[in-house]
């Protein structure tokens, strides 16, 4: 049977704040603006698709005639900023509803800016915001600690390759990253 | 697991052996219990064990068995006529004019998807739940898996038998990252059951519809993802609305979405393990719980995990790297 002729769900991957804004390689598995695109990130994760948990601080409509939301989740290692605008409605309403602080969950895909001076934001383009409990953050951050330790300890991953050939991943600041963030569960 | 007995015992007989029915059940039940074999592979596993025993060709024992009928494992080609004999195990909505009835069957061996064309020999539509003798169907692809297809050529009669049907159960934990539409309030069809589109049922057309409370959630552990249905009494549960509650707040409103949103706003992004059987690519949720709280254990292990680990090959970025990535926190930091 042709497992691949199935459309198959992208999982959502985990990873901590630092680790997204300090990644900006994308990949593309053809070359055509259909193709799905990837974040392949420092420590070797491809991501289509994300979950994130923290704590949303801010947020702010940024849009002139159709709204247009930013938001800033924090999590211990960093910030997320999530765009949220007309395509993702669901997710804009609920920024919408969300008094800062307040802690969230959510699902969304990477989003890679340049700027006209070459410089790259990643941010998340949510597809949902949901309002969630603290016992869900830890969840969250041992879920992503176990997860980002793996990809670490992947040295065989074809994609861990290619990311710290683009990156040079510094390993040790990696995995000062994930005790930092485990130290913040309660 | 008595008609799969009876039906071992029959075949070896027209080979001209008499085997020990006790054996036979003592064989799979061994298998089936002890060992969490499928029953399907249980029976094949035991009558290959017997024609070992007794020095028969396996073909000379699966030729002209019980009317030629194919075990739904054994589909494995496209374009052959099968006959079958299925239990019912679900109906859905037939979105095309041409097609009677959508669904999946199963038997001993594993479960398949069925599409019924006009045409065929068939007294009244099928129902869930019941077993049937299903001739000269035909086998086809369909999203890289294999189906039968019933048409013109194709007889159905209902048995009395109640086929056995060869579940596979299977346990997954992941964070609930998506509800799909379909869920929340839905109405079925009195007659058949089906989920109803707009007031209608595919089968029974206009029809007053009954209430339920259904949840197709997508579930994730970061690696893949598994979709579940989950139903009313288990929804119930989950979320704290009942059915009732949900009429309310459905006509309150005047819109059924409010059910939906509400739902996705109570598991949407949190963790869960679930457990049920596997059917086509669903799961069909038996059991679901809530992750345990983050235990001190369990972080104490990673955190030993971490500090044991020797980093290789730890270098510095490259300067152009770390342009790129402090322009990129820069950029983010402006950004708002
Ligand atoms: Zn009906």
């Amino acid at each position: 049977m042709e497992e691949n002729l199935q459309y198959v769900r992208e999982p959502a991957k985990r990873i901590f704040a630092q680790e997204l804004q300090e990644s900006n390689l994308t990949y593309k598995e053809e070359d055509d603006q259909y193709s799905k695109q990837y974040l392949i990130t420092q420590t070797g994760a491809r991501i289509n698709r994300l979950y994130i948990t923290g704590t949303l601080i801010e947020k702010e409509n940024i849009g002139n005639e159709t709204e247009y939301w930013r938001a800033r989740i924090t999590d211990p290692t960093g910030a997320f900023f999530i765009y949220a605008g007309q395509y993702q409605q669901e997710a804009a309403d609920a920024i919408v509803r969300i008094e800062p602080p307040g802690f969230v969950a959510v699902i969304g895909k990477p989003n890679i800016y340049t700027t006209p001076e070459g410089a790259t934001m990643t941010s998340v383009r949510p597809e949902t915001i949901q309002v969630i409990e603290e016992d869900t953050i830890d969840q969250w951050i041992v879920d992503t600690a176990h997860q980002t330790l793996q990809r670490l300890n992947d040295k065989d991953n074809p994609v861990a390759k290619q990311a710290s050939a683009h990156y040079q991943t510094d390993l040790t600041r990696y995995k000062e990253m994930i005790i930092t963030a485990l130290s913040a569960v309660r | 697991m008595p008609n799969t007995v009876q039906e071992i015992v029959n075949r070896f007989s027209q080979l001209g052996i008499e085997l020990s029915e006790k054996e036979i059940e003592e064989r799979l039940q061994k298998l089936t219990s002890e060992f969490k074999v499928p029953i399907g592979e249980a029976k094949r596993s035991v009558v290959n064990y017997f024609l070992k025993e007794h020095d028969i060709d396996r073909s000379q024992y699966y030729a002209g068995s019980t009317n030629d009928i194919t075990a739904i494992q054994d589909i494995n080609q496209e374009g052959r006529w099968v006959t079958l004999k299925v239990k019912v195990i679900q109906l859905w909505e037939a979105n095309h004019e041409s097609i009677v009835q959508v669904g999946l069957v199963g038997d001993e061996t594993g479960i398949i998807k069925f599409t019924m064309f006009q045409g065929v020999t068939i007294p009244e539509p099928l129902e869930e739940g019941k077993s049937y003798l299903i001739k000269t169907a035909v086998t086809g692809v369909w999203q890289g898996k294999y189906q039968i297809n019933m048409n013109k050529a194709t007889s159905i009669t209902e048995i009395e038998e109640d086929v056995e049907v060869g579940r596979q159960t299977a346990e997954f934990t992941g964070v609930i990252v998506d509800v799909q539409t379909g869920s929340g309030l839905i109405k079925r069809c009195p007659e058949c059951n089906r989920a109803l589109s707009k007031g209608v049922c595919t089968e029974h057309g206009k029809v007053e519809g009954v209430y339920d409370l259904r949840i197709k959630a997508v579930i994730d552990d970061g690696k893949t993802t598994q979709e579940a249905i989950i139903n009313k009494e288990l929804s119930e549960k989950l979320t704290n609305i009942t059915l009732v509650e949900a009429k309310d707040m459905a006509t309150e409103a005047l819109d059924h979405n409010i059910v939906t949103d509400r739902i996705k706003s109570k598991i949407i992004g949190r963790y869960y393990t679930i457990v049920g059987t596997k059917i086509d690519r669903y799961l069909i949720v038996s059991e679901i719980k809530a992750l345990p709280k983050i235990t001190k254990e369990a972080v104490d292990e990673l955190l030993s995990q971490l500090h044991t680990t020797q980093t290789e090959g730890s270098t510095t970025h490259s300067t152009l790297d770390c342009v790129a990535i402090e322009q990129s926190k820069n950029t983010n930091e402006e950004a708002l």
